[in-house]
């Protein structure tokens, strides 16, 4: 069962300035007291957009210009912290189709693999241009090839390149980003394997 | 060359390559709690899945419960903690795995209850759906922080996809100052690497420092390096890791004993291991360590003053900026004599045995200051009655801390413990995130148990080698 193929992403940017974002500002822990996911969306960043509308500023998560935006670019270490699959849900749910940044965290990446989000990451001076791009055209679309490598922004500007992990890069493109059927076709030469592990054979207990 | 305990234990519990070009990786053990699970046991219901090792999967409940002994009498006062605690008590007998449940008194923060369970173990795989699972690290297994869809992962299939990583050994050399603890080290490599410097990575902590170290510092140890950013930390298995694990009730008995030794120590990294990169932190000249920032990596020594902004690269200064217009703190001050209105010792990184008996030690005899709130948590319903055996509760109590039931308590803010406003909170825990503590605007110092309990008595940040 191979899940949909994720060959490009086209939506306009959000841009989030700064570095190590991590899943505790994406979504507080007291959004993570739930059974499912769902509406986790509308929990996005929340503690970070009430800190800002107090200075009286606007999160980009709450910034009109950036409403219906699907592209989130952001700086260094995004999503450092928790395991929680919970933030990369909220992203997605409020709308994230994909995500570049300066770099990862890498259980944060993993998850986004999962839910279908590929990860760029770009250099300092690309991520830089994409964010004051997007800051001086929140109307115009980006469009982020996972096949290319690469970010066009608007109609007439430069391409970018980005990188990609290769491994999840085919994921993506063979649609197999959500691993479990790849596992679950597997599943029995890992029994095998296992069989041959001296601690499954110890009694436990 | 030799291979490091990293690349035998990835070997020999690689599957094969999947069609992604990951390794379908076995993994031997599978820790569960409360929070991330219950979507996962959602995804296995949805497909008509079982639980494909379910005598090699355990849980316990530690996020959501509270730790006062009214708070915790059924159901829940909070109608989403009584649903969660409920979700993972079902899903336990359906699937049919072990919970390790408050009524038994084997419930606790799951990374302290599994290793004194004697579940964790050397040279074998292990995962659980929450990133400080890195502390399983320090019995010499590959242990894995996951996301709830590769929980379902585990369950269903009993294996992850992963890739290889390369591996760092850190060196501690030199001998440990008086008053400096493991996670004053940890503090130390995460500060000297970057929170983002193990991306990629595997740490191999290793050198006469370690050597000497208990499990429980070990595991100190290794529980923050996820917040260095790599994927999972670990120490080599020796007789120190036998020793603790001897007689544990899931360890190895009779002549599985003998065989699990042979094969523990087979893994170990071998002499002549080659490493991706190598680090040496001399610790005789290191100091207690606190973090004055929003990231565990913006930390000072407690003699040290906080860093001028324009002493950090051009690319960091931003969040440097950040964080100390979020503390309130200016480049300059001394950390020391910071203000403390609140004091938590506790959670998977410092709520072991150890931990309690060495703030105990300091507080024992004298009287929190006045004005500060003080909680001492053991990590698990075991640690309690251990420590409460030595009298350690009393030792708490009579000196005005609250001492409390197991749980992660105010690690994070899932559960009654929380901080309020801009409170400053000295704190043994992992992170010092922005709002970590449960109060959107609330500051996190983190520092090591007997840092804490000194802080306590003083009610500021103090060199607690004064009162060794």
């Amino acid at each position: 069962m191979a899940g949909q193929k994720i060959e490009e992403v086209l939506g306009r940017g959000v841009p989030l300035r700064g570095d190590d974002i991590d899943t505790d500002r994406i979504i507080p822990a007291r959004f993570l007291k739930c059974v499912t996911f769902e509406g986790l969306g509308e929990h996005a960043f929340e503690d970070d957009i009430a800190d800002m509308k107090s200075r009286g500023e606007v999160h980009p998560f709450r910034d009109e210009r950036y409403r219906g935006g699907s592209v989130l670019v952001s700086n260094k270490n995004f999503g450092c912290g928790s395991s929680r699959e919970h933030a990369p849900q909220s992203l997605k749910r409020w709308g994230v189709r994909c995500i570049i940044a300066e770099s990862f965290s890498e259980i944060f990446q993993g998850n986004c693999v999962a839910l279908g989000i590929p990860c760029f990451v770009a250099d300092h001076a690309t991520a830089e241009k994409i964010l004051d791009f997007v800051e001086k055209n929140p109307e115009k679309p980006l469009f982020v090839s996972v096949v290319d490598r690469l970010v066009k922004l608007g109609d007439y500007q430069p391409v970018l390149r980005l990188q990609i992990k290769d491994g999840s890069r085919g994921q993506f493109l063979d649609g197999s980003w959500n691993a479990q059927s790849q596992l679950l076709d597997g599943a029995e030469r890992a029994a095998k394997l296992a069989s041959e592990l001296p601690y499954m054979r110890w009694k436990l207990r | 060359m030799g291979k490091s305990l990293y690349k035998k234990v990835f070997e020999r519990h690689s599957a094969g390559v999947l069609p992604s070009g990951q390794h379908q990786l076995f993994i031997g053990m599978h820790l569960l709690h409360e929070v991330t699970s219950p979507q996962a046991f959602a995804m296995l219901r949805e497909q008509g899945l079982k639980v494909a090792y379910p005598e090699r999967t355990f849980a316990t409940v530690d996020h959501i419960i509270p730790t006062t002994v009214d708070a915790r009498k059924r159901p829940l006062a909070d109608p989403v903690a009584e649903e969660m605690l409920s979700h993972i008590e079902r899903n336990a007998k359906e699937f049919g795995f072990r919970f390790f449940s408050p009524e038994n008194g084997e419930q606790g923060v799951i990374h302290v209850v599994a290793p004194e369970e004697g579940l964790t173990q050397p040279g074998m795989t292990l995962a659980c759906g929450d990133s400080h699972t890195a502390t399983h690290g320090a019995f010499g297994c590959l242990a894995f922080g996951i996301g709830t869809s590769q929980v379902a992962d585990v369950l269903a299939t009993g294996t992850l996809a992963m890739s290889e990583l390369k591996v760092r050994k850190i060196v501690f050399e030199g001998k440990v100052p008086k008053g400096v603890t493991a996670k004053d080290l940890a503090l130390t490599y995460i500060h000297r690497l970057g929170v983002n410097g193990g991306v990629g990575y595997a740490y191999e902590f290793a050198g006469p420092a370690v050597d000497a170290m208990t499990m429980e510092e070990r595991m100190t140890l290794c529980n923050l390096a996820i917040e260095g950013g790599a994927r999972c930390g670990y120490v080599n298995p020796d007789e120190t890791t036998y020793a603790f694990l001897k007689d544990k009730p899931y360890a190895p008995k009779g002549a599985d004993w003998d065989e699990a030794v042979e094969y523990w120590s087979s893994m170990a990294s071998d002499p002549d291991a080659e490493y991706d990169d190598v680090v040496t932190i001399d610790c005789s000249k290191l100091s207690p360590v606190v973090t004055w920032g929003i990231t565990p990596a913006q930390s000072v020594g407690v003699d040290e003053t906080l860093p001028e902004v324009e002493s950090f690269a051009e690319a960091d200064r931003m969040v440097v900026g950040e964080a100390y217009e979020y503390m309130s703190f200016k480049p300059g001050q001394k950390i020391e004599g910071t203000p403390v209105e609140v004091v938590f010792i506790g959670s998977c990184t410092n709520g072991r045995l150890g931990d309690l008996r060495a703030a105990a030690e300091i507080v024992k005899g004298k009287r929190v200051a006045p004005g500060v709130r003080a909680l001492a948590v053991p990590g698990s319903q075991k640690v309690q009655k251990a420590a409460e055996a030595e009298g350690l509760d009393k030792v708490f109590a009579d000196a005005g801390f609250e001492w409390r039931q197991a749980g992660c308590s105010m690690c994070l803010a899932m559960n009654p413990d929380k901080l309020s406003g801009r409170q400053i909170c000295a704190s043994t825990s992992n992170r010092n995130f922005k709002g970590r503590q449960g109060s959107p605007t609330g500051r996190t110092l983190l520092v090591s148990p007997i840092m804490a309990a000194a802080a306590a008595l003083a009610g500021k940040i103090v060199d607690v080698r004064t009162m060794l």
